[in-house]
């Protein structure tokens, strides 16, 4: 099990272009192919993995691997997570430092901006309401729409650190469900 | 030897320190950690000069990754060779990977406890304001012409409506920028590959996509 977690993440996070959002819907795919978590736990990840500090792909890594394997695990999918930074950084900084004046590392970046974008979309579109079979406007998922308007007003409009924003929806759902 | 020996010792406990410390601060993303690396790295100890700025931004954020630890192996390199990028990688990860675990055995006593679940709910909206926030940031700096409209809402679809692994939605990404750029430069066209910047916007358009 640590061996196939390891490889997992490590496979990850080769290819996490974009860093944290756009891997969201990456570690899903990997997860519900192998019928390790589901998808309403999965959910459950990705909250805790929001709210708290550093990379939210990396923090899923760990909760993952602890949810699936204890201790070992979560130290197991978070090294196999940040390997590929590390490999790769010094592979740039130690050979080919000049490689973003590159005309083929630019074209290649236009094409893959708009793919993390899309990744990124797609990442709030399911993880927000898409992943529930049930009826599409339950009360519950009206209420959730509601809080996340909400937060994306006090960011947008009064400048609220994500974390006052992240404890106060904490306190609006306690109120609510 | 000694002497050198232990002035080696000392640098990698700085960078770990370093990291260590910028970690956990790391809340509300990669770009934004840019000028806390700089003010730290740059203008306190003097470990890169002004103009590594620049390179430090492109590499962090052209490798997978996310931006805070690319960010990390790079100066640790620089630094102190392959042990100073593991220092400095160990240092950013350490305090977040400790808040984490804490949190999920936390989260395992509670998970059954109704108002935790309650306000997991409603910070589960929150999380979802975040990444539209994201989204939003990104749409803003990647989408600037119709080839890369046409790729975000093919890449939309693919992910919606069929079952294509990530994976190859990132390989056509990146076959597509080389063929669109290649197809426009053979037909003699101005290529723009990147959003152009007025130093007022640069704040505004880095994408803080990485939470």
């Amino acid at each position: 099990m640590l061996g196939k977690l390891f490889f997992v993440f490590l496979k990850i996070g080769f290819i996490s272009f974009g860093g944290g959002y756009a891997v969201i819907p990456m570690i899903e795919r990997e997860m519900n192919h192998r019928g390790w978590v589901d998808a309403h736990e999965f959910q459950k990840i990705v909250s805790l993995a929001g709210m708290s500090p550093g990379p939210i792909a990396t923090n899923s890594a760990t909760l993952i691997g602890f949810d699936l394997a204890g201790f070992p695990g979560a130290i197991v999918a978070t090294i196999g997570m940040v390997l590929p930074s590390l490999l790769i950084v010094i592979l740039i900084v130690a050979f080919c430092m000049r490689y973003q004046r590159n005309g083929q590392v630019k074209a290649s970046f236009y094409g893959l901006r708009p793919i993390v974008t899309g990744l990124i979309i797609y990442a709030a579109l399911h993880f927000g309401f898409l992943s529930h079979s049930e009826t599409l406007f339950t009360w519950s998922t009206l209420m959730t729409l509601l809080i996340s308007i909400g937060c994306l007003y006090a960011i947008l409009k009064y400048k609220l650190h994500p974390i006052v924003v992240i404890v106060a929806s904490g306190l609006v759902g306690i109120i609510l469900f | 030897m000694i002497p050198q020996l232990r002035a080696k010792l000392t640098i990698l406990a700085q960078i770990f320190w370093v990291f260590f410390r910028i970690g956990p601060s790391s809340f509300g993303g990669g770009y934004a950690m840019i000028p806390v690396i700089e003010r730290e790295v740059v203008q306190k100890r003097g470990w890169l000069g002004q103009e590594d700025i620049s390179d430090l931004v492109s590499v962090a954020g052209t490798a997978p990754g996310g931006v805070g630890v690319n960010s990390a192996v790079f100066i640790g390199y620089r630094k102190a060779g392959v042990a100073g990028a593991c220092m400095a990688v160990l240092g950013i990860t350490l305090p977040t990977f400790a808040i984490v675990f804490l949190l999920s055995v936390f989260y395992l006593y509670f998970e059954n406890n109704p108002k935790i679940a309650a306000a997991l709910k409603g910070i589960h909206g929150a999380i979802i304001a975040l990444i539209l926030l994201a989204a939003f940031k990104m749409v803003k700096t990647s989408i600037f012409d119709v080839a890369t409209t046409v790729i975000v809402i093919a890449a939309l679809g693919m992910l919606i409506f069929t079952s294509i692994h990530p994976i190859y939605v990132i390989a056509s990404g990146v076959i597509a920028g080389i063929l669109i750029v290649g197809a426009k430069e053979r037909m003699g066209l101005n290529v723009r590959m990147e959003k152009e910047t007025t130093p007022s916007s640069e704040q505004l358009l880095f994408p803080e996509y990485y939470i």
